[in-house]
């Protein structure tokens, strides 16, 4: 056995503590809660895909991050993963999916393809996810290994842990969503 | 008895004279051209004669030729294969630039709808009496066909490649 410690819980948010009572902002705990059982969408298209599938099992095991249960239903899931080309004719439906997603909703863009749609310059492929929905988080490689995605989701855990309360109904928001043209 | 390139040939030439022209070996494939308005009902015969007995559509694709002369600037090859005997030919019609159009050949093969919509996705060329004339594989929006070569090879609406952080000239030679 390696003497490294395993951590089994996240460290408390700043506050006070005493017998038998915590007294910290609510944000600190519910960003504690979101970051920390953040559920999972695959939208896996192409080689990036195959590298997801090694995050998500047993060797390097996502769900060490709280992202346990993959959601194939976009209206039970927190973090969509964009992982591959999307072609023009795809753009609608990744789109679809993103709209169809329960506020708060963060998307993480792995790959050069979904990122900027890497080699494919060509007529047929959309030159990045980010053309028609809000990304939080890119992950460069092609494909990344599954260390880089892991590190993309801890990167988005930090934003959601961070994130206030009330920010998804704010105007800035509002208006980057009404720059996507997203209800 | 093997069907013999020359028994097509002669076939060919005593049922549709001048509408069939220039045979010649390529690859081991017999290659003809056929005048664009008689190609249904060549390909008719080809598979209902009884020694000729084409039965199988292999292939049916669209060519650009830029620098061809204006009446033969588009083409439709169909690939065609015997079964029985194992012969395979290869047929080219060649269209006119400003209105490339020619017969369909799916009410012959069924199997030529989808090739047709790819070929009218890619070329632009519009197959007369096809059930359902729209495109197949690029999205519907799309109003260019790019497979022509005066198609810019690389999207031109990126944003993040500019030519000039590159060291290339502005047509990305």
């Amino acid at each position: 056995m390696s003497d490294s410690k395993i951590i089994t819980n996240a460290p408390a948010p700043e506050g006070f503590q005493g017998e038998g009572f915590f007294a910290g902002k609510l944000s600190d705990v519910v960003g504690m809660a979101r970051a920390n059982s953040l559920w999972p969408l695959p939208f896996a298209t192409s080689c990036c895909g195959i590298e997801f599938m090694a995050t998500m099992a047993s060797h390097y095991d996502v769900a060490r991050f709280g992202s346990e249960r993959m959601s194939f239903s976009p209206r039970q899931a927190d973090m969509l993963l964009v992982m591959g080309t999307i072609a023009k004719k795809m753009a609608p439906i990744l789109r679809q999916v993103y709209e169809q997603m329960a506020e708060p909703r963060w998307v993480i863009s792995v790959g050069a393809c979904a990122c900027s749609g890497g080699i494919f310059d060509t007529y047929s492929v959309l030159q990045g996810i980010d053309k028609i929905i809000p990304v939080d988080v890119y992950v460069p490689g092609c494909p990344p290994r599954p260390e880089q995605i892991l590190d993309g989701i801890m990167r988005l855990q930090d934003l959601v842990r961070s994130e206030s309360v009330r920010r998804r109904s704010s105007p800035e928001y509002t208006e980057l969503l009404a720059s996507y043209n997203i209800k | 008895m093997a069907l013999e390139t020359t028994t097509i040939q002669s076939s060919l030439n005593d049922h549709f004279e001048s509408a069939v022209s220039d045979f010649q070996q390529i690859h081991d494939i017999l290659t003809f051209e056929v005048d664009a308005d008689q190609i249904a009902k060549v390909m008719t015969f080809l598979r209902d004669d009884a020694t000729l007995r084409f039965n199988f559509l292999t292939d049916l694709c669209g060519m650009h030729f830029p620098d061809a002369d204006p009446s033969r600037q588009f083409s439709v090859v169909y690939h065609m294969h015997n079964w029985v005997d194992n012969v395979r030919i290869r047929i080219k019609c060649f269209l006119p630039a400003e209105n490339p159009t020619i017969d369909t050949v799916s009410t012959i093969f069924l199997s030529a709808n989808w090739q047709e919509r790819e070929t009218y996705d890619f070329f632009g060329i519009i197959f007369k009496g096809h059930p359902q004339l729209k495109r197949i594989l690029n999205m519907d929006e799309m109003v260019s066909f790019p497979m022509r070569k005066e198609f810019p090879l690389e999207d031109g609406g990126r944003t993040d490649k500019d030519d000039r952080f590159f060291g290339r000239t502005t047509d990305n030679c």
